[in-house]
């Protein structure tokens, strides 16, 4: 029964091996990677030589940045500044380690809200392919909660959070954090997830019915396998924006610890020491895209299901 | 079957390390942040929340020096402060009883009152307004009437009174007198020329000024460089860092009028040791993880001592001329959405300077200083960045 979805569909008995070529072309990638942020880095340089320090104007409008080294530090005094202490205080981290921990600490955040955001999306998916109803109720609201701006969100959720004291156990600041976070994070998976669970063709549904599958085992041996190609890059969409939930929700909250409160403790030094928080806004880039990656290994089981992956 | 079962160890294998990871969110430090301040006293302490405006910063070192120094404890309290962020509302998180004690400005949490948050100012830390308007020297503004013809930076969202009052006060029209330029909370736009005259407060963005290298000489600013308007000496300052409690436990609840006693009393004792050891109470902000540099915090230290002390009446006491002029101003001045902070006159429960009295008298009792007439300032120099 498990293999009914593959057997069933002989168009798709011959998936493009997707594992053996990955693996061929991971080196090229990573190179790729590096020579994409090198040029980043170039065009910066070339940004700072070639618009006048004091920005670019039409007229009386701003249409270019300023570039003197105060709004647009050079990226070797940024690197630099990463490896220089974070204060003058004896025993001050480098500013590296800082944003190390801080990062740890967003991306353990991040991935608590990614996983109660999956698991809400995946249920909800779920909930709306069991009944059309529910589907034709719930999309639109859906739809409506990611426009819910986060700073009206973030004072909500801590402020609710504060009145929780369910026997030893109390709410804490970061949970708030994570649950916006899986606000976030949900919404992609939603949608991922049931356009996965939808994707079978007529003619599998129709076999399964046929033989008198129930819900369950249609849900477990047909739509699930099926959505995997739909709901990897989902889960991947998914992580990079609890991350950037978690940010978001930090500094909204003012959660200590994590990398975007440390980006606005840096950037109340941005005139003394301008290089300081360029090096954590670059460090919270980088943190969604190791969320991204973290998430993509989940793939790595799944190998066998991703035949047309929508990428 | 082979190939399937293969796929899911692969899956599970995957789960079980997310899970690991996550555990270890939960297990160890990173969750809680708060600072464990009560383990050691043998009696019951009374637990107290204070709600702050911003993050940890000198700007609160009377608290923290506090809960460093036992203070708190001393008095029965368990006190544990927590941090603001940039959508936290200190009055409504007070108002809603999720703290018991929260700090904000006075124009602020008038208007918050005004919209229904029942809270009390029961001590006013500082006595003075820490707000500058600065310009380059050069610009030659001295006062509120050199403003006239230049381009005036403010930062908004209730920031902005003084500095329109201030004009009006010098008989300029804020809307056609000036350009008036919404102000980022770095100090870039002043610094490149974009604003002739940049809200600034003493105790950080001025400080930013002289942690910021001149291009011309390739060393730091220094103090000759800027003028600045101070808003106390044009008679338009408002009140601001005050102690706040809520209005509703104060009128019925007597185990929160003792609380609150005690509360002022250990809080006043914390900012005198921050009057009296500056780099200690320093020393203390920066052990409770402020990323600040530490110039610029001892910096702010000693400015925010500026604001507090002298305190004639003793520290915390609610002047009445200070509070009418605070309260006129918000009453009367418009901004330019034309927008006041209040539409009425506070009612009586907006301060009492019942609670802060028998604090005082408790410690002069004791024989604390409190007024620190004889008060002078540190030097400190700042280092490039703050750092």
């Amino acid at each position: 029964m498990t293999d009914l979805a593959t057997t069933l569909a002989p168009e798709r008995t011959a998936p493009v091996p997707v594992g053996p070529r990955e693996r061929s072309t991971a080196g090229r990638r990573i190179l790729v990677g590096v020579l994409a942020v090198l040029l980043l880095a170039a065009l910066w340089e070339l940004v700072k030589v070639v618009v006048p320090d004091a920005g670019g104007y039409i007229g009386e409008a701003s249409v270019l940045p300023r570039t003197d080294d105060l709004a647009m530090p050079h990226v070797w005094d940024v690197v630099d500044r990463v490896l220089q202490p974070e204060t003058s205080a004896t025993g001050s981290p480098t500013v590296l380690s800082a944003m190390l921990s801080a990062c740890w600490f967003t991306l353990r955040v991040a991935l608590a809200g990614w996983l109660v955001g999956s698991i809400g999306g995946l249920l909800l998916a779920a909930l709306m392919q069991r009944w059309q109803l529910a589907e034709s109720a719930l999309v639109p609201w859906v739809v409506l909660s990611q426009t819910v701006p986060l700073i009206a969100l973030a004072p909500l959720v801590v402020g609710w959070g504060g009145r929780i004291h369910i026997g030893t156990f109390e709410w804490q600041r970061w949970m708030s954090v994570a649950l916006i976070a899986s606000y976030l994070a949900f919404f992609p998976v939603t949608i991922g997830a049931l356009r996965g669970f939808q994707s079978p063709p007529a003619a599998q549904v129709e076999l399964f019915r046929a033989q008198a599958a129930s819900w369950n085992r249609t849900m477990l041996s047909l739509r699930l396998p099926a959505s995997v190609p739909y709901l990897l890059p989902a889960l991947r969409l998914g992580a990079a924006t609890a991350v950037v939930g978690a940010i978001v929700a930090e500094v909204s909250t003012g959660t200590k610890g994590g990398i975007g409160r440390l980006i606005i403790s840096y950037a109340q030094s941005a005139s003394g020491d301008p290089a300081k928080p360029w090096a954590a806004i670059i460090a919270a880039a980088l943190l969604g895209l190791v969320a991204a990656a973290l998430v993509s290994l989940l793939g790595l089981g799944l190998g066998r299901y991703r035949y047309a992956e929508v990428r | 079957m082979r190939l399937t079962r293969r796929t899911a160890w692969g899956a599970a294998a995957v789960g079980v390390t997310a899970a690991l990871v996550l555990s270890g969110c939960s297990s160890d430090d990173g969750g809680s942040d708060e600072p464990a301040a009560s383990e050691s006293a043998g009696g019951e302490l009374t637990p107290v929340k204070l709600q702050l405006q911003w993050f940890t910063q000198a700007q609160f070192a009377g608290y923290y020096a506090a809960v460093d120094q036992g203070y708190y404890e001393e008095e029965g309290l368990d006190v544990e402060i927590v941090e603001g962020g940039t959508d936290i509302v200190p009055q409504s998180v007070l108002a809603d009883g999720s703290v018991d004690y929260a700090i904000a400005w006075v124009p602020k949490a008038l208007a918050s009152r005004e919209q229904g948050a029942g809270i009390t100012d029961v001590a006013q830390i500082f006595q003075r307004s820490g707000t500058l308007q600065v310009s380059f020297a050069d610009k030659g503004i001295t006062s509120a009437a050199d403003l006239a013809g230049k381009t005036v930076g403010n930062w908004g969202y209730g920031n902005e009174f003084e500095l329109f009052a201030g004009m009006s006060k010098a008989g300029l029209d804020p809307a056609t007198d000036v350009t008036l330029v919404q102000q980022q909370f770095d100090m870039n736009a002043f610094l490149a020329g974009d604003i002739d005259a940049a809200q600034a407060m003493t105790y950080n963005e001025y400080a930013q000024l002289l942690e910021a290298e001149n291009p011309e000489t390739g060393e730091l600013y220094t103090a000759d460089d800027f003028t600045a308007v101070n808003w106390n000496d044009e008679g338009t300052a408002m009140l601001q860092d005050a102690i706040w409690a809520n209005s509703e436990k104060l009128a019925d609840d007597e185990a929160y009028q003792e609380t609150t006693v005690k509360f002022i009393k250990a809080s006043l004792k914390g900012w005198i040791y921050a009057r009296d050891n500056p780099e200690e109470a320093r020393d203390i902000v920066v052990a409770q993880g402020s990323q600040l540099g530490n110039s610029h915090q001892l910096w702010q230290m000693n400015e925010i001592n500026k604001l507090v002390w002298p305190s004639p009446e003793g520290i915390g006491w609610i002047d009445e001329d200070a509070w009418n002029q605070t309260v006129d101003i918000a009453l009367e001045t418009k901004n330019d959405q034309g927008a006041t902070v209040i539409t009425a006159e506070p009612d009586a429960d907006a301060y009492t300077n019942e609670y802060v009295e028998k604090a005082l008298a408790e410690l002069k009792d004791e024989g604390v200083d409190v007024s620190g007439e004889d008060f002078e300032p540190i030097e400190v120099t700042l280092e490039a960045g703050g750092n």
